[in-house]
């Protein structure tokens, strides 16, 4: 009897044992790090799976400041093979960090110059372009009697005192485009100024650049500075939003790829880099952005400006990146806990 | 206290020695092996708590490429303005919410202990409620009720007139952490008011004092040990905590929200150990100064002490069956509230029901298999947890061997009282992906480097993280049982181990099922020790949650943690029903 029970404890104690062991050797997998939107991966998966059955992916998602701090932090022993669709800016502080292998996937010779690195064989490679949009909630607006703001200059109007949100930009890529357009348009002592007005009128600032928009599509706030793509996506579930493109032009990024620099490199991440900026895939990604890596031919997705790329502005991506630690910085000086809560 | 074991030991064992052949060889091995496993403890309190701490500390002193330098950081942290902001909200957050939880937790606890009150054991469910759920879920549920859009800011929809509290800041942080505070308040001093001798009262009585009179002068000091107990507890939960602030916490600034700033989203990982060795001297001091208190507490309650046994008194029981009422029903809204979020399709504006949060598709967080994770690593939590921590607690309570390592030992195993999750989460990083040290400069490597990114990392910061709460369960539970039976075991040549697993562990069985519920619970709710832990390969629940938050699907947040709450009501129920039986039967050795 006694020695039953002791017999069953002892497997009991065992399985987990085993279960622990299990863990750390499974098959070789690729480790893909990504901050595309959640709601967007699943269905460029499906194309990667239909071609590619031999190669389990592995995602790991999550908002473009969390990517890069796992990333960094992983630094000496990197744990993920390929990065995709992650902002230029925070690829090259990998770079920099000397953790890119640079790698010319096929089909490089189609990618706009824009959109690329600029070294022979690229660091990294663009897919496609996210750009600033404001989220506003037309039910909320209306009740407030509220106009709809067209421009960064229409929300420093007093009238918006309160109803914004927008991403904190040390988290957010979102939030960091947005800033970093706002500072590269106006110039940068005209530009805190505009940042200092604009601080008056928020309500909070968010850790991700999706939440703003969600927040203004549940009724939290009334305009959330977020992205384009979230705006439509959001309407699309039925929240009463409607997506404005600043008429001064957009802040924007580009979401882009590299191949990370480990021990042993896999083929398989070479793949995935070279079906991540191949046809298919790009077809479906300009279903909802209008800006890709290469014309595809396919019409710009309803909702945004009908010559997208002039809502662009002209962006200085590494005058971004080298300034990316200054001006979070002084924007974390300026605005970060020294503003109590609003009401 | 040693060497009085010792003689104990020696006096036996001659006796035992006639009667069996050998028994010196099977004694001094058993001393041995008491020994080695003593050892074996320190070894691995020091690995998993002592160094990781003091890498932690180390990480702090130095810059991202590892040259050290000095106090730098915490030079330009203190220049920041940010750092005394924080610092002061955290403590106007603490000192709010524990005088809050503590005072409301205070009339409950008194109306459970101290009434006959109808319906304590349902009450008493209620106020355990906060237990089961993350602290991103108070902050959720108060967005619910007192967002902009929520149900008491629009008047159930428009249905009354609204009230806009403004809970974004201050004070939906407050709210939400003395939520999360009360039940832990309301423990404490539940076994506090119950610990009293009647013949206090009797006396007081009959020397003809005022209810009020004897409250101030009897109750109040009777319970003084247990009271600061609560509000240090209290004190370290709400000044550490994570969640809520997170969520509900707009632009007001805590210490916890820093660190998550200063990792997360500016990767800045030295500043990130800065702030938490902030954050950990406050703790630290309020788990000094308490153990301090209760070092003074010897026996409060004698054992020739009456139990105070509650005598129904109508006027009184009427208001207390009030303000329980009103307590719980605030706490069951709560719930009720977020459950209903969880199933309505577009909040505020389609308000049909269904379950569309809860299937996790166009989501982060790694829906049902973060969950199913989480599962997992609260059931591995819970079994070696468990078992660990009891053999922690009998090796330091009932052998007699290397007194000054078991003392070493039992400091240790009360020391993650004072350490915020957070600091945990933040030092196992620092410390398990370090490839190894140089020291005095020969390069030796990390040899747990390998526990990086597993599930073994998370479970052995869940047992760290609540294994001081436990650790004194099972010292409680081993204290009860008297010496005797190692004495006349060990004098009977029966070998320690049986004595263990046929005695021992049987008799503790309520203790060591309670232990294992409570580790599984907490390793279910807990986000802030393993937001920075969990590895792209194992999502978890509660970090879902916290990663749902942040995109912005509220809902889902919200659907995700009702599903941690279900999961760990389910094991409360179990747990309550299997103790029922086994006290019955393992027990009967305490009824005549």
């Amino acid at each position: 009897m006694t020695r039953r029970w002791l017999r069953t404890t002892r497997k009991l104690m065992l399985t987990p044992l085993l279960l622990l062991a299990a863990f750390p050797v499974r098959a070789e997998e690729l480790l893909v790090y990504t901050a595309l939107e959640d709601d967007e991966i699943p269905g460029y998966m499906e194309l990667f799976k239909k071609s590619h059955a031999g190669i389990e992916v592995k995602i790991v998602r999550d908002s473009t400041g969390i990517i890069t701090a796992k990333l960094l932090a992983e630094k000496d022993n990197p744990q993920a093979d390929v990065v995709w669709g992650t902002a230029a800016t925070s690829l090259m502080l990998f770079d920099q960090a000397g953790m890119i292998e640079p790698y010319a996937p096929k089909g490089l010779d189609k990618v706009r110059p824009f959109m690329r690195d600029g070294n022979a064989v690229p660091h990294w490679v663009g897919i496609k372009a996210w750009e600033t949009g404001f989220c506003v909630n037309t039910v909320e607006m209306e009740a407030k009697k509220l106009p709809v703001p067209k421009s960064y200059a229409d929300l420093v109007n007093p009238v918006y005192k309160g109803h914004l949100v927008m991403p904190n930009p040390a988290s957010s890529g979102t939030g960091y485009l947005t800033v970093s357009a706002i500072l590269q348009l106006m110039g940068e002592e005209k530009g805190w100024a505009y940042l200092d007005k604009l601080h008056g009128n928020m309500s909070s600032y968010t850790h991700s650049g999706s939440k703003p928009c969600k927040m203004a599509g549940a009724g939290e706030t009334e305009i959330g500075i977020s992205f384009a793509y979230r705006g439509f996506m959001q309407k699309k579930k039925g929240e009463p939003v409607v997506t404005v493109f600043p008429s001064e032009g957009s802040g924007w990024d580009v979401e882009a790829n590299a191949l990370i620099k480990k021990a042993k490199v896999k083929e398989s991440a070479k793949t995935f880099l070279d079906w991540a900026i191949g046809a298919e895939v790009m077809a479906a990604y300009a279903k909802v952005y209008p800006v890709t890596a290469y014309a595809t031919g396919a019409p710009v997705p309803e909702g945004y400006p009908a010559e997208p790329e002039k809502q662009l502005i002209k962006n200085d991506f590494s005058w971004a990146a080298s300034n990316r630690a200054r001006i979070l910085d002084e924007w974390s000086r300026r605005y970060d806990g020294k503003s109590e809560a609003k009401k | 206290m040693p060497e009085g074991g010792l003689a104990t030991e020696a006096s036996t064992a001659p006796a035992a020695a006639n009667a069996h052949g050998g028994f010196w060889a099977r004694v001094d091995g058993e001393r041995w092996v008491k020994r080695l496993l003593i050892v074996a403890l320190c070894l691995w309190l020091v690995v998993v708590l002592v160094l990781p701490v003091l890498q932690l500390l180390v990480k702090s002193l130095a810059d991202d490429q590892g040259g050290f330098v000095g106090l730098a950081h915490y030079a330009k942290y203190f220049n920041s303005p940010n750092l005394f902001v924080s610092l002061r909200n955290s403590l106007v957050v603490a000192v709010l919410t524990t005088l809050l939880s503590v005072g409301l937790g205070f009339g409950y606890a008194y109306a459970l202990a101290r009434t006959t009150l109808f319906g304590r054991g349902l009450l008493k469910g209620i106020a355990m409620m906060p237990l089961f759920a993350p602290t991103l879920l108070n902050g959720i549920a108060l967005i619910y009720l007192f967002g902009r859009k929520g149900l008491v800011t629009t008047g159930m929809f428009g249905l009354l007139p609204g009230v806009d509290i403004g809970i974004y800041g201050p004070v939906g942080i407050v709210i939400a952490e003395t939520l999360y505070a009360f039940p832990q308040a309301v423990l404490i001093l539940v076994i506090a008011l119950k610990m009293t001798d009647a013949r206090l009262y009797e006396a007081a009585q009959s020397l003809g004092a005022s209810p009020l009179r004897i409250f101030f002068t009897v109750t109040l000091p009777g319970v003084r040990f247990g009271l600061m107990s609560a509000v240090f507890v209290c004190f370290i939960l709400s000044f550490t905590d994570f969640g809520a602030p997170k969520v509900i916490g707009g632009n007001y600034s805590v210490l916890a929200t820093d660190i998550y700033k200063q990792v997360i989203g500016q990767q800045n990982f030295s500043m990130g150990a800065v702030v938490s060795v902030v954050l950990l001297i406050p703790a630290l001091l309020a788990f000094i100064a308490d153990r301090l208190v209760q070092r003074r507490q010897v026996a409060a309650f004698a054992a020739r002490s009456v139990p105070l046994v509650p005598r129904p008194n109508p006027r009184r029981d009427a208001f207390f069956l009030a303000y329980c009422w009103l307590i719980g029903g605030v706490i069951g809204i709560f719930y009720l509230t977020a459950l209903f979020a969880s199933l309505v399709k577009v909040w505020p504006y389609q308000l049909e029901l269904g379950l569309w949060h809860y299937h996790f598709s166009g989501t982060g967080g790694g829906g049902y298999g973060a969950f199913w994770n989480s599962l997992r690593m609260s059931a591995h939590s819970a079994l070696w947890g468990t078992a660990i921590t009891f053999l922690a607690a009998y090796l330091i309570e009932k052998t007699r061997q290397l007194h000054g390592l078991r003392q070493l030992a039992y400091f240790l195993s009360l020391a993650p009282l004072a350490l915020p999750g957070m600091v945990i989460g933040l030092a196992y990083i620092f410390f398990f992906n370090a490839r190894g040290w140089d020291i005095a400069g020969v390069f030796v490597a990390n040899p747990f480097n390998w526990l990086y990114a597993t599930m073994a990392i998370l479970v052995l910061c869940n047992i760290v993280h609540f294994f001081s709460v436990s650790f004194l369960t099972a010292t409680t539970a081993l204290k009860q049982m008297d010496r005797e039976f190692e004495t006349v075991s060990a004098s009977m040549g029966v070998p320690f181990t049986k004595t263990l697993v046929r005695v021992t562990v049987p008799v503790c069985l309520p203790a060591i099922l309670e232990i294992g519920m409570y580790y599984f619970v907490n390793s279910m709710a807990t986000v802030s020790a393993v937001i920075f832990l969990y590895s792209a390969d194992l999502p978890l629940a509660s970090v879902a949650v916290a990663n749902m938050d942040d995109a912005g699907d509220t809902a889902n947040a919200c659907a995700m943690s009702m599903l941690i709450v279900a999961a760990n009501i389910l094991i409360r129920l179990m747990y309550g029903a299997s103790t029922s039986g086994i006290r019955r039967r393992s027990q009967a050795w305490l009824t005549r």
